[in-house]
C-alpha cells in the first residue's frame, strides 16, 4: 500500500514530493510547502485512498538555520484503515503555510494550536487566534529558544 | 461610657472578641475553588467518610457571595489567576484562604511558564496544605489550624476602628495607624 500511495503521489505531483521515509510500515512524505493543500485535496478526494480524517497536526521546532520549523500532518483513511504522515518545512523568516481548514475542517483547530505554540501562521485560516496563552501574549512558548520558566512579568498577575 | 473605654479595658474586649471569633470559626462556609485533582480529595473531605461538617464547614457554596473561606484546590495557571482573584474579590469580608496542595502553594511539579508558582503571588493565603494531593485528613487539619488563627483575631478592635486589623485573612501587612 505504501509504495502504491507514493508512486501515485509522484506521478500526480512530480515536483512536489521532496522526500519520503518508510519506518516500520509507516510512510512519511515530505511535501513542498506551496503544494500541501493540493496534495491533501488529492489524498482526500481520491476514491481509492480516501484519506478522510485528520488525526493530528503539529508543529516541530528543529532549531536549525534552514527550514527551522516542520508542520506534521497525520491523516487517516477509514476505508483502508491506513495512516499517512505528511511533512512541510517552514523557514523562520517566513513562517507561513496555507491552511488545511478547507480540506478537513478539523485541521483548523490544530492549526490554531500550532500558531499559539510555534508562531507558524496559517494563511486563509478562518479564526487564527491564540488558544492557550493570553490573547496579548507576545511569545511562542514551544520554540526551542523560549526559556522553560517563561519571560518574567510577560503575563500580568492581579495585584496582591 | 463610650466604646473607647471598653477597648482600653482588657477584660471585656477580650471576651467579646472571643464570642465573635467563636461564632465565626465554627461555621466557615467554603468556596470550593476546585481546579484540578486536589478537588477530588476536597470532595472526599465533604463526603460522609471524612465529613467536614463535623467542623462546621459542610456548606460548600458555589457562589462567592455566601462564602467565608476559599479552598484553592489545584493548579493555578496565569490565565486562571485572574478568575481566582476575581472570585476572591467577590467574597464578603471577613474571608480566608486555604491553599490546598503543592500546585496551589508552589506550582508543584509544574515548574514551567504557564503555571503561577504559588497563589500567594496574587492573593493572600492563610494556610498552606502540603501534599500531592493532600489527604482529606490534611485538609481537615488545615481547617482546624485556620480555626485556631481566627480565635486570635482582634475582631472587636477591627469593628471599632472601622477597618480590618490584618492578623489573619487579607494579607500579613497591617494598615497604617493601627498598632
Amino acid at each position: 500500500m505504501n509504495e502504491h500511495i507514493l508512486s501515485s503521489l509522484k506521478t500526480q505531483f512530480p515536483e512536489s514530493i521532496e522526500k519520503s521515509i518508510e519506518f516500520r510500515g509507516d510512510l512519511t512524505v515530505q511535501v513542498r510547502k506551496q503544494d500541501i493543500v493540493r496534495v491533501c485535496e488529492f489524498l482526500k478526494t481520491d476514491a481509492e485512498y480516501a484519506f478522510d480524517m485528520i488525526i493530528d497536526l503539529s508543529g516541530v521546532d528543529m532549531y536549525r538555520p534552514e527550514g527551522r520549523f516542520e508542520v506534521v500532518y497525520n491523516i487517516y483513511s477509514l476505508k483502508n484503515k491506513k495512516y499517512l504522515r505528511l511533512k512541510v518545512l517552514v523557514d523562520e523568516a517566513d513562517p507561513v503555510v496555507q491552511t488545511l481548514g478547507g480540506v478537513w475542517s478539523g485541521a483548523a483547530w490544530h492549526e490554531r494550536e500550532a500558531f499559539d505554540m510555534f508562531g507558524i501562521k496559517f494563511e486563509g485560516h478562518p479564526d487564527l487566534r491564540r488558544m492557550y496563552m493570553p490573547e496579548e501574549y507576545e511569545y511562542y512558548p514551544m520554540r526551542k529558544d523560549f526559556p522553560l520558566m517563561g519571560i518574567p512579568d510577560s503575563i500580568p498577575l492581579p495585584r496582591r | 461610657m463610650g466604646l473607647d473605654r471598653l477597648q482600653q479595658d482588657g477584660f471585656l474586649t477580650t471576651r467579646l472578641d472571643e464570642v465573635i471569633n467563636w461564632a465565626r470559626k465554627n461555621s466557615l462556609w467554603p468556596m470550593p475553588m476546585g481546579i484540578s485533582c486536589c478537588a477530588i480529595e476536597m470532595m472526599a473531605t465533604a463526603a460522609p467518610r471524612f465529613d467536614i461538617s463535623r467542623f462546621g464547614s459542610e456548606v460548600m457554596r458555589f457562589t462567592p457571595r455566601q462564602c467565608d473561606v476559599m479552598i484553592v484546590a489545584g493548579t493555578v495557571t496565569y490565565k486562571m489567576a485572574k478568575v481566582v482573584r476575581k472570585i476572591y474579590d467577590q467574597m464578603p469580608d471577613p474571608k480566608w484562604v486555604i491553599s490546598m496542595g503543592a500546585c496551589a502553594s508552589s506550582g508543584g511539579m509544574f515548574r514551567s511558564y504557564p503555571v503561577v508558582q504559588g497563589i500567594d503571588q496574587f492573593m493572600p493565603v492563610d494556610v498552606f496544605v502540603a501534599g500531592c494531593p493532600p489527604r482529606p485528613e490534611a485538609l481537615i487539619q488545615s481547617l482546624l489550624v485556620l480555626q485556631k488563627k481566627i480565635e486570635k483575631d482582634r475582631t472587636l478592635g477591627e469593628l471599632l476602628h472601622g477597618e480590618r486589623i490584618y492578623l489573619t485573612g487579607t494579607g500579613a501587612v497591617e494598615p497604617e495607624g493601627v498598632a
